[in-house]
């Protein structure tokens, strides 16, 4: 598989650390000269395979090719990488001139050529005439700037950058943004970006890898990301939109809402759950209720500067959120509209609960760490470990985790726009979902609940 | 009553009793001694007691040898103490907590147990007492002392600077003497201040752990305030008040700017 377009190769890296698993067999490919942006909520794993990347860390198993050689057992200072940090990491005990000139010293370059290439960074970055000042004598945004040119004075085959942005103000960080992208086309080496703003991420990439729980969720350009995001959760994560449950009725035409509409996928057969995506961007909203696909009341309004966001209910109670440039009163009856195009049909990854259990006696089963009431399950004898299955309204939710079965935290949150759908990480990490009406915030820990006839059982 | 509540509700009122405690024990002595320093035994002022210690070789020669004797210690206890720390520093947080523990559970018994238990252990070992005997006892007495802050000062560096310049191309060797040594200056210059300034003022270590046969500057404040040479004693005392005084005035600024530089 050798193949020279690529600088990066990792093949199948998983890495451990002694309570959870960081990265789960994550594999990737980076074209030369290109800007990957790795995207992902924090502790999805991003900057784990990142120090990989640097050397920093080394992995559990599974292989990273730089530049056609192997980096396992390579330490970072032979690696032909070169970072920048998220909180610069600038050395204290030396000024600009000699932090940048660092990297050059060590390897030897003669006097002049170091002064020579140490001015021209300074140049690129734009801190031409602060080469003696000390570094702490610098603001957020001049320190990142020379923390920059320490790295590409060394002209490295590919530039890691860790949430270099993520530390400066708002201005600051869309400045930034634009003279990372010119210095990205002028030096015409391979950038490995780091972030968790989706923004950012969409502004400046060429492709974007987003990451959650340890593994790759989608690989993609930011347009494919953006307009077909692969699953529910890179939907919700990159920009605003209404996910809601469907039913694929045959090719072209899905079901939401308790209505049909056309649409222009294929493939997933007849009467196939799906979740469907629709960016509020994309809902057309107009007074006249009757000549509209479907209808509802304005819940809400507010004004984001170049559009209204408005949140529309129907009679379902479905609620949608929309984005037009004209804005419509609360309580005005409205009528919306959804082009085929438009609608984006994603693949369920799970339509049911499945966990592994073993039969206590006739009525019990223990999973998730505990005992579970069951019906009567015939021809299944005690010791025997069965699959349990259980639909996601069936999970009853307490606030106090004492109250109930077994206990978990609120891992995830998607808003389906009539129901909450949450992960919830039982004290055994396993993950069960959740589908329900209550609210709850991230990390609340809940007591779980499940009803003895919603449990389906078999024997492995 | 209810002033008196007022002013005991203030909590700058309770520092009152310390202030008391340092104004009478501790400016009050300092303030004696600088008047009894530049007194004549008659009274009057009079600077004849630095002339006698210029003039007199005796005070002078054990000043000059208790200031080696110190920067010998100090010395030892660097070379000792900074692998100590840097090792230290390495450590899982819980293993090297326990480890600091360890060197400094000796210093919850008082010194003069110690250095007799060490004059017992020569004994046993049929070790000479003396100038020998004197480096170790110090250096054991000491060296938690500049083990400490060195460790501090390690231990809570951003480890990201290490990182950064290992990415740079350094070899550990590197990381070590370009980044890792110059940052933990601050730790080093506190840890010598430790060790340094109460090394010179010693005076039991050095009488049992040499039988008495080697003086330190300590020693003689001490013998001649014992024999009721009370000026000369304060003159002495003075003299060495100031030079420890300017060493420390000196060291504070560098560490100021280091500092600084950690933040």
């Amino acid at each position: 598989m050798v193949n020279s377009n690529y600088i990066i190769e990792i093949t199948n890296v998983t890495k451990n650390f002694p309570d959870k698993v960081v990265l789960d067999n994550v594999s990737l490919s980076v074209r030369k000269g290109e800007f990957l942006t790795i995207l992902g909520p924090s502790g999805c794993g991003k900057t784990t395979l990142l120090r990989l990347l640097a050397g920093f860390n080394s992995a559990s198993s599974g292989e990273i090719v730089i530049g056609g050689e192997s980096m396992t057992g390579v330490p970072p200072h032979l690696r032909p990488v070169n970072t920048v940090f998220q909180r610069y990491a600038l050395f204290p005990n030396y000024n600009v001139y000699d932090n940048i000139a660092f990297g050059l010293k060590l390897q030897k370059v003669d006097k002049a050529e170091i002064e020579n290439r140490v001015k021209r960074a300074l140049k690129m970055v734009g801190m031409t005439d602060y080469e003696h000042r000390d570094v702490q004598s610098l603001s957020g945004g001049q320190q990142q700037r020379v923390a920059i040119a320490r790295a590409i004075v060394n002209r490295p085959q590919v530039l890691l950058l860790d949430e270099p942005l993520a530390a400066l103000d708002l201005k600051m960080r869309k400045d930034m943004q634009m003279e990372l992208k010119e210095m990205h086309r002028d030096l015409g080496i391979t950038f490995v970006y780091v972030t968790h703003d989706q923004e950012e991420a969409l502004t400046l990439s060429d492709t974007i890898v987003v990451m959650n729980e340890g593994k790759i969720q989608q690989i993609g350009t930011p347009t494919d990301i953006y307009n077909e995001p692969c699953n529910a959760f890179v939907a919700d994560f990159i920009g605003e939109s209404n996910i809601l449950n469907a039913t694929m009725v045959r090719d072209r035409l899905v079901r939401f809402m308790d209505k049909e509409f056309e649409c222009i996928d294929e493939g997933f057969g007849e009467n196939t759950p799906v979740d469907v995506v629709v960016r509020p961007e994309d809902v057309y909203i107009i007074r006249n209720a009757e000549a509209a696909m479907f209808h509802g009341v304005v819940r809400s309004c507010t004004f984001k500067g170049v559009h209204y966001e408005m949140f529309v209910e129907t009679p379902d109670g479905y609620e949608i959120m929309i984005q037009d440039y004209n804005a419509f009163e609360p309580g005005t009856e409205v009528g919306m509209m959804i082009k085929p195009a438009d609608i984006h049909v994603m693949r369920k990854e799970r339509t049911e609960n499945h966990v592994e259990g073993v039969m206590i006696d006739a009525t019990h089963v223990e999973i998730l760490g505990e005992q579970f009431e069951c019906l009567p399950q015939e021809g299944i004898e005690a010791g025997a470990k069965v699959d349990v299955a259980f639909d996601f309204s069936a999970v009853e939710l307490t606030d106090d985790p004492d109250d109930g079965v077994s206990w978990g935290t609120i891992r995830f949150i998607l808003y389906k726009c009539d129901r909450y759908h949450l992960t919830v990480r039982t004290d055994e990490g396993e993950n069960i979902y959740v589908d329900t009406h209550d609210v709850w915030e991230d990390l609340d820990e809940v007591g779980i609940t499940i009803s003895p006839k919603a449990l389906r059982i078999t024997k492995l | 009553m209810k002033r008196f509540m007022k002013f005991f509700n203030r909590r700058r009122s309770w520092s009152l009793p310390y202030v008391i405690f340092m104004a009478i024990f501790v400016v009050m002595p300092l303030v004696l001694i600088m008047i009894y320093a530049f007194q004549s035994k008659d009274g009057s002022f009079s600077m004849e007691n630095f002339h006698r210690f210029i003039n007199q070789p005796e005070a002078a020669n054990t000043f000059i040898y208790s200031i080696g004797i110190a920067l010998i210690t100090t010395i030892i206890c660097l070379i000792l103490g900074y692998p100590a720390a840097y090792i230290l520093s390495r450590l899982k947080l819980s293993t090297a907590r326990l480890v600091v523990m360890l060197f400094i559970l000796p210093m919850w018994i008082n010194v003069l147990v110690r250095t007799l238990a060490t004059v017992a252990l020569f004994d046993f070992l049929r070790l000479p007492l003396g100038e020998g005997a004197l480096i170790f006892g110090m250096v054991y007495n000491f060296l938690p002392f500049m083990i400490y802050p060195i460790y501090n000062v390690l231990q809570k560096m951003d480890g990201s600077l290490i990182e950064a310049a290992e990415d740079l191309g350094a070899t550990p060797r590197q990381v070590f003497t370009r980044v890792v040594f110059p940052l933990s200056t601050p730790g080093i210059v506190s840890g010598i201040m430790m060790v340094f300034m109460p090394t010179i003022s010693t005076f039991a270590i050095s009488e049992l752990l040499t039988m008495n046969n080697i003086k330190l500057f300590g020693t003689t404040i001490q013998e001649n305030i014992n024999n009721g040479m009370w000026h000369y004693g304060a003159a002495l005392s003075l003299i060495m008040l100031i030079i420890i005084g300017i060493t420390s005035l000196f060291t504070d600024s560098s560490e100021d700017g280091a500092n600084e530089g950690l933040l």
